[in-house]
């Protein structure tokens, strides 16, 4: 196997990996316990294994472990790190923005990276941004509900 | 999971690096840029390379700038960078917001236009727009370098004219069309039809005949001819419905999972009319 060692910031902590060149982020994350990113359509349609790379949300179903190499991954598990749930998540408890809560990890990446680029969207805007995150339980109104809340929070 | 085969990895930092990776490793490697379409194909197995050239780190492939009435697009820029870059905002809003309609958010922040013109997957939106603009793609290769339009690029359905030591460098589009303004449907992941206009009203009329280019539908780019538009106004049905039919006639469509070829030849002339009397609001 051909591997490439790798220099990353994983949920803010900075380490030194060697990874095989063929190994998916999905795996590297989920190998390391991080299992809120989770194998769905594995094919970028769903959202189910929405991380942030760099602040942005990529599918780690189809992206290279090596991509994080010189760059920083955020995950789900990160988000209560402080011992305090993220506005994001804060909201979506309020907003019962879940039902199975299998969209839910890709959801929340999603929309906390909405917010991060644009800390007041509309509500269509809301709605762009999460085509492409797509919910089994079909609960989407209160999921988008639960954006706008987070993002008065934010404000707040 | 893994990708079913392993591969090595380059990451030249040059152009210059890239092209010799290329020559010197031929149909083994291939170029890697955002993967959404590669990594995808190799996942499947589709696709298989003992090689992959990461362009991604090279900085003379990134970023956009705008001079002498062109925006070049570096080979590395993203989607979602030209969705929100100050420049394509500003002198092509219309490529701005098809960009912003493209795939998933996902897609668009690790996809780049230069892997979308390269793979050539018919369903596709930024052909038709840069074609209508008269978009070039500048190529690099051993023996230097060559622009071609991007008319002539496309070949057909996962075929270009891209030669086997040869990458795209930048894409150059030029800026200061009155109006062009691209308009889809699409049911499924991808486009299934997409219909590009670009052309200038002066009171109301049009000002010579507005270039409209249907994407998505055959394997390449198809121009419509709207010489009935040449001085109409904007609500001129028989123009525009004369405007339709030529749309409707001038694809050759296929049965697919987007729809029968009946379907499609209908949607086609909708957003013909759509996407020219849209020049109308820009
Ligand atoms: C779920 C999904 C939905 C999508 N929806 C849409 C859509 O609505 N509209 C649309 O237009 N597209 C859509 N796409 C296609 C999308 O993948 C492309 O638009 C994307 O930008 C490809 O770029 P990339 O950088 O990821 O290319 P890669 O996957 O890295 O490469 C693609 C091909 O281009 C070659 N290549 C890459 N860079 C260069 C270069 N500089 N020079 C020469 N060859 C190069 C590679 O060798 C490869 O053959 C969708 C894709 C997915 C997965
Ligand atoms: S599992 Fe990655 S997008 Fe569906
Ligand atoms: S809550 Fe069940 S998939 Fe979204």
């Amino acid at each position: 196997m051909s591997a490439t060692t790798i220099t990353t910031r994983i949920n803010g902590r900075e380490q030194t990996l060697r990874v095989d060149n063929a190994e998916l982020l999905l795996d590297l994350l989920r190998d390391r316990g991080l299992t809120g990113a989770k194998p769905s359509c594995e094919m970028e349609v769903c959202g189910a294994c929405t991380v942030q790379l760099d602040g942005l949300p990529v599918s780690a179903c189809t992206t290279l472990a090596v991509e994080l190499d010189g760059r920083s991954v955020e995950t789900v598990e990160h988000l209560d790190a402080g011992g305090e749930l993220h506005p994001v998540q804060q909201a979506f408890l309020e907003r019962s923005a879940l039902q199975c809560g299998f969209c839910t990890p890709g959801m929340v990446m999603t929309a906390k990276a909405l917010l991060e680029s644009n800390p007041q969207p509309t509500r269509d805007e809301v709605t762009h941004w999460l085509e492409g995150s797509i919910c089994r339980c079909t609960g989407y109104e209160p999921i988008v509900d639960a954006v706008l809340t987070a993002a008065q929070k934010m404000a707040a | 999971m893994m990708l079913p085969s392993d591969f090595e990895l380059h990451r030249p930092a040059t152009v210059g690096e890239a092209v010799a990776l290329r020559a010197e490793l031929g149909e083994a490697a291939a170029l890697y840029a955002g993967g959404t379409e590669l990594l995808l194909a190799m996942k499947l197995g589709v696709l298989d390379y003992e090689h992959l050239i990461d362009l991604k780190r090279i900085a003379g492939l990134r970023g956009v700038t705008c001079a002498g009435g062109e925006l070049r697009i570096g080979a590395a820029v993203t989607h979602r960078e030209l969705e929100t870059h100050p420049d394509v905002v500003r002198e092509l809003p219309g490529l701005a917001a098809l960009e912003r309609a493209v795939a998933n958010v996902r897609v668009r922040a690790a996809g780049t236009l230069a892997g979308n013109l390269a793979f050539a997957e018919p369903h596709a939106d930024p052909p038709a727009l840069l074609v209508a603009l008269g978009a070039r793609v500048v190529l690099v290769g051993g023996e230097g370098s060559r622009e071609l339009a991007l008319e002539d690029f496309l070949v057909g359905a996962y075929e270009t004219e891209l030669g086997e030591d040869e990458l795209i460098e930048a894409i150059v589009v030029p800026v200061g069309a009155p109006g062009a303004v691209y308009r889809k449907f699409q049911v499924l992941e991808r486009p299934a039809v997409g219909v590009a206009a670009v052309g200038n009203l002066v009171g109301g009329v049009f000002d010579g005949a507005p270039t409209v280019v249907v994407g998505a539908v055959d394997e390449r780019p198809v121009r419509v001819g709207a010489e009935m538009l040449d001085g109409a106004a904007l609500d001129d049905e028989g123009a525009f419905a004369a405007l339709a039919e030529a749309a409707a006639e001038a694809v050759e469509p296929v049965d697919d999972l987007s729809g029968s070829e009946d379907y499609k030849r209908h949607l086609t002339g909708v957003l013909a009319k759509r996407a020219v009397q849209a020049l109308g609001d820009v």
